[in-house]
């Protein structure tokens, strides 16, 4: 019978292969932190670090909690949509404590207002837009708006008023007599419901017809083309932009 | 005999081969285990969970009044420096010769200011930018010690307290989110607000955003803010050759926006 025995070698890589399990595991368990792979390659407590960071902003729906009348006043409102915060800064201390914090009240022109509707021409049209130095000037905002609810005083005279840019490029072009009624027939609501009453624009080549038809009873210096000729099957305002007709 | 003493020895070769396997296996296992399961995890971790964020963004719809740039810096404590953002705000400029200029204030947190030249541009628009929390996310692949990574709901993190500051997230990233906090020396960015998003909260952006330009929710509600901004629009993501599969949704993008 033969007598089996580990060879010494085998014996010696063992030693060095459990040795190196050995500092492998404690290395490990001492250098990976604890929470480290249990829902990823990362350390699950680094989540709970994340959710644990304190709050600034408390939401509209807190404010609105106390602030009742004004939550409700503005939620009938152009404003609906603007969060209390937008105007009286980070709240959540105040919420917690009203007497910890005094929320911003922005009374003094210009001190919140002109952020959002001072004029610049990359706001998307139809953004009610003022021009600071021009509007009223010297009086607070707040004097003929209130801001929880702001619709003018007056109904808008002028289009302009929301319609800045457009009204501002026709201001330089051959166009700039011409009223916006001549060819949208705006209805009156449109100017205190603007988005559920739209104006008119017109749909027609002869529109523009009446006054740059060869035939058309206008005055002289007016461009004329052929309307059965010129520009074939395209309405006029494919090619040319009504509101700056020479660009 | 030799045919028994066969019997024997085979058992034994296989015995002892089981023997010498056991303690090794188990060693692997106990060593190398959690990281295997990890990688199991992080794969259908993002199916098992129900809630998986994303954000729309209205460019027709941004002003431009740089109050989700003052949000956030307030609400996640962003340095005041104008260098470093979670979230800012960029105005592209396209002039009728066909160059494109873009500009970005001091982030556009104090708003900007009125263009220069108008009668050579031919059409301007703001567009917030923010970290568009990848599905395959170039800053997570490139972290040498896992302190970023992505959540089960789809966000990316950091782990403040085991990163080390080496920037490599930060070179990774193609749109420019991530910044090294002058603090702490460890990187940083938007997080969707993770700690808001956490308690039912909209991300400070969204929350203040005055015109609704911004949308947040779960891409998998049917019946969400998001979800129908995502049905009637046409929809662009920011740089989508480079498959980092963003999850910040773009309306009427313009093409010139890189």
């Amino acid at each position: 019978m033969r007598i089996w025995r580990i060879p010494d070698q085998v014996i010696r890589l063992a030693v060095v292969l459990v040795a190196a399990v050995v500092v492998l595991v404690v290395v490990r368990g001492r250098f990976v932190p604890p929470s480290f792979g249990e829902t990823g390659h990362y350390r699950a407590d680094a989540v709970e670090v994340a959710t644990a960071q304190p709050l600034r902003y408390a939401g509209w729906q807190v404010c609105i909690d106390c602030h009742d009348h004004e939550g409700e006043l503005k939620g009938r409102s152009f404003h609906r949509a603007v969060s209390c915060e937008v105007c009286h800064g980070p709240a959540a201390a105040h919420a917690e404590d009203f007497e910890a914090q005094t929320p911003l009240i922005p009374r003094q022109r210009g001190a919140q207002c002109p952020a959002c509707h001072e004029y610049l021409s990359s706001r998307p049209t139809g953004f009610p837009q003022i021009i600071e130095r021009l509007h009223n000037p010297l009086q607070p905002c707040i004097e003929c708006h209130d801001p929880h609810d702001p619709t003018p005083p007056q109904v808008p005279e002028s289009c302009a008023a929301c319609h800045a840019q457009i009204a501002r490029t026709k201001a330089v072009s051959h166009h700039v007599a011409l009223e916006c009624e001549i060819c949208h027939d705006a209805p009156v609501e449109h100017r205190e419901q603007p988005r559920s009453f739209l104006p008119k624009k017109p749909t027609q080549r002869e529109f523009c017809g009446g006054c740059h038809a060869e035939d058309a009873d206008s005055q002289a210096e007016i461009p004329r083309i052929d309307l059965a000729a010129h520009g074939e099957r395209y309405l006029c305002w494919q090619c040319h932009y009504p509101h700056h007709p020479e660009s | 005999m030799a045919e028994e003493n066969d019997d024997r020895q085979f058992p034994r070769r296989e015995f002892l081969a089981k023997v010498l396997q056991l303690p090794c296996s188990a060693a692997v296992v106990a060593v190398l285990g959690p990281l295997a399961v990890s990688a199991e995890a992080s794969e259908d971790g993002s199916e098992a969970s129900e809630l998986y964020y994303g954000m729309g963004i209205q460019v027709d719809r941004c002003i431009g009044c740089g109050k989700c740039v003052e949000a956030c810096k307030a609400e996640n404590d962003v340095p005041r420096e104008p260098y470093y953002f979670r979230t800012w705000v960029e105005r592209y400029v396209i002039h009728n010769d066909g160059e494109v200029s873009v500009d970005s204030p001091l982030g556009g947190i104090r708003g900007f200011p009125p263009l220069e030249g108008e009668s050579e541009v031919l059409r301007s628009f703001f567009v917030p930018k923010l970290c568009n929390q990848c599905d395959n996310p170039p800053c997570v692949q490139v972290c040498p010690v896992g302190a970023t990574f992505k959540t089960v709901d789809g966000v990316v993190l950091v782990d403040s307290d085991y990163c080390i500051g080496c920037r490599y997230c930060i070179q990774a990233c193609p749109y420019g989110a991530r910044y090294l906090d002058p603090r702490t020396h460890t990187a940083d960015k938007c997080t969707f607000c993770y700690h808001r998003i956490e308690q039912g909260l909209l991300p400070a952006c969204v929350e203040v955003c005055p015109t609704g330009a911004r949308v947040f929710g779960e891409l998998g509600a049917l019946a969400s803010p998001l979800r129908r901004l995502m049905r009637m629009s046409p929809l662009q993501v920011l740089k989508p050759y480079l498959n980092t599969e963003p999850k910040v949704f773009y309306s009427k993008l313009d093409g010139e926006v890189r």
